[in-house]
């Protein structure tokens, strides 16, 4: 069953929540072993919120539009009292006092969450293979990578184990597992949902967004928690248009640009640019305008994005001395106490961007690394608002490649490289997504990235809704 | 041009309070260099026009009426630090050895 078509089932009495959230838990027992989605399963709060949205059927209250659906969170998403960890041995043991805004909104709306999903240590990462809790596997085949960093979220959904989870997407981490484990993935505009409650990691890119299986159910999702929010200082203080209402609009005499640089980039398999190609086609057919648009300085993003990105984590994850919570490694003083906890706590990509950062922001390299990037950001936004000048939405691979082996890519730099063509939304704050669109030559999901301009989440659904109608 | 040197890998380190073992520094030297390098693209740009973006959207001050608010979260917050004393965060002394 969908999120949709549980909600309405619990929302009409003809289904408990309860039921719903046992059928659940089930499929998480039966295979969460094999594929280590989670870090949490928190069946017993589970149960009981359900029993909650079942009181409130019963007493005749409005249950809200997620009625009895179960959720799975990203675990950088704090939840009170239940151990928040990133990933991360730094945060051992530690249960944050509050929730995150989404958290409270999904509460509200009668959701159900489930437990919290696995990601790479502090969302850093494009496998999951850097979570200091063992990697989590693609329900497609096992042996290869769901993607990252919100590799679990992706996992839980497309194994079934939750019709939604939430992520977060600093340069293609909702996106990129949501293409190769084949389900829906948005990260909408910057600012579009609140940040409150997401430990931070890059705060001028990173952003929270619905996985679903559906277009509509990432829809659902996505209305539920978009929404001006006075805790974040870059919330968008504006109303949030319905998207549920548009899904079917069709895209007849929409324009679609596919991007040049992107479907060219360094790396992309023909597999996947098969695909893009069919998706742009398909879009064609059901009425759209389709073209190609050259938009030249996304080939600057992904350097620009690996200096502003640890620049923007060295900052925030200074917080983590063994202070104030997590992990502390005692030592005569205060600040031995600082290095020891520090070095102790942080897998080897934290450590790598944290210096990486560290360097960029430093005396002399400032202006060649830090301030050269924020003006190829710059640059970006330029070129992207001329883009959407000539069409309603751009087109490009999700990632390069469909899901690649575990431990096929110990080499940093080429790991990076897969956030190519999702990391010039993020640098430019616009909203961005990924649907599934057929196969490829391994016979695992390839997904098509569908951009829009600043604001414009539901033109972007729209396109969507068309790609996942059309024949693959 | 970056070429990142050992001695630099180690200087950053301290910075950034991690005590790297010699064979970290020998690992990490090699895997910084390399996407340094892959920067020199964008460090070889000419941009002395363009103006700096560190944020999507122009942000403004964001103001609030200057009333206490409580979140009620103090006893909760001290509970999950590794040591208080008196309401407080305890460390280990700041300046030499504990006496």
């Amino acid at each position: 069953m969908t999120a949709l078509e549980i909600a309405a089932a619990v929302r009409a009495g003809e289904r408990s929540a309860r039921s719903v959230a046992e059928e659940h838990l089930a499929a998480i027992a039966g295979r969460e072993a094999e594929l280590h989605a989670f870090n949490l399963v928190t069946a017993e709060q589970a149960l009981a919120a359900a029993d909650a949205v079942d009181a409130k059927v019963a007493a005749g209250a409005d249950p809200g539009p997620l009625a009895g659906v179960p959720i799975a969170l990203k675990d950088n998403l704090c939840t009170t009292g239940i151990p928040t960890t990133c990933s991360s041995k730094i945060l051992d043991g530690w249960k944050p006092p509050y929730d995150a805004t989404v958290v409270t909104r999904l509460t509200a709306a009668g959701a159900v969450a489930v437990g919290k999903t696995n990601l790479d240590e502090f969302a850093m990462g494009s496998s999951t293979e850097n979570s200091a809790f063992g990697p989590s596997k693609n329900p497609h085949d096992p042996t290869k990578v769901p993607g990252g960093s919100s590799g679990g979220s992706a996992v839980a959904v497309a194994a079934g184990f939750a019709p939604l989870a939430l992520g977060s997407d600093t340069g293609g981490s909702i996106r990129q597992p949501a293409a190769l484990c084949g389900v829906v993935g948005v990260k909408p505009t910057y600012g579009r949902v609140s940040r409150y409650g997401l430990v931070a990691f890059a705060s001028s890119l990173d952003q929270i967004g619905p996985f679903a299986a559906t277009v509509a159910d990432a829809a659902a999702l996505y209305e539920v928690i978009a929404g001006y929010d006075p805790a974040d200082s870059t919330s968008i203080p504006e109303a949030v248009p319905t998207v549920l209402d548009h899904l079917t609009d069709g895209v007849d005499g929409l324009r679609v640009g596919l991007v040049t640089e992107l479907c060219q980039a360094e790396g992309i398999a023909p597999d996947v640019s098969a695909r893009v190609r069919a998706a742009a086609e398909a879009l064609s057919a059901a009425g759209a305008k389709v073209e190609e648009v050259s938009v030249p300085a996304v080939i600057y993003g992904l350097s620009a994005y690996y200096l502003i990105a640890p620049a923007e984590a060295s900052s925030n994850l200074a917080r983590y001395d063994g202070v104030r919570y997590g992990l502390r490694v005692d030592a005569p003083t205060t600040g031995e106490m600082y290095d020891r906890t520090r070095t102790a706590g942080f897998g080897p990509e934290v450590m790598r961007r944290i210096m990486l950062g560290t360097y960029a922001l430093s005396a002399g390299y400032y202006d060649a690394f830090y301030g050269q990037a924020q003006k190829v950001r710059t640059l970006i936004l330029r070129d992207f608002e001329a883009a959407y000048e000539r069409f309603d939405v751009l087109l490009s691979p999700t990632s390069p490649t469909t899901a690649f082996a575990l431990g096929a890519k110990a080499d940093p730099l080429a790991m990076y490289l897969n956030d190519v063509c999702t990391i010039p939304s993020n640098l430019a704050g616009h909203p961005a997504l990924s649907v599934p669109f057929g196969v490829g030559d391994d016979g695992l999901p390839v997904g098509v990235q569908v951009m829009a301009g600043a604001l414009d989440e539901v033109t972007m659904f729209r396109v969507a809704a068309a790609l996942e109608g059309a024949p693959a | 041009m970056a070429s990142l040197s050992r001695d630099e890998v180690a200087h950053v380190a301290k910075l950034a309070r991690l005590q790297l073992t010699d064979e970290q520094i020998d690992t990490f030297t090699p895997q910084l260099a390399a996407i340094l390098d892959h920067a020199a693209d964008v460090e070889a740009l000419d941009l002395a026009d363009v103006p700096p973006t560190s944020h999507p959207y122009p942000l403004a001050n964001v103001w609030r009426p200057d009333v206490a608010r409580n979140a009620g979260i103090r006893d909760a917050v001290l509970a999950a630090a590794p040591s208080t004393e008196d309401g407080m965060f305890r460390v280990p002394p700041v300046l030499g050895e504990a006496p």
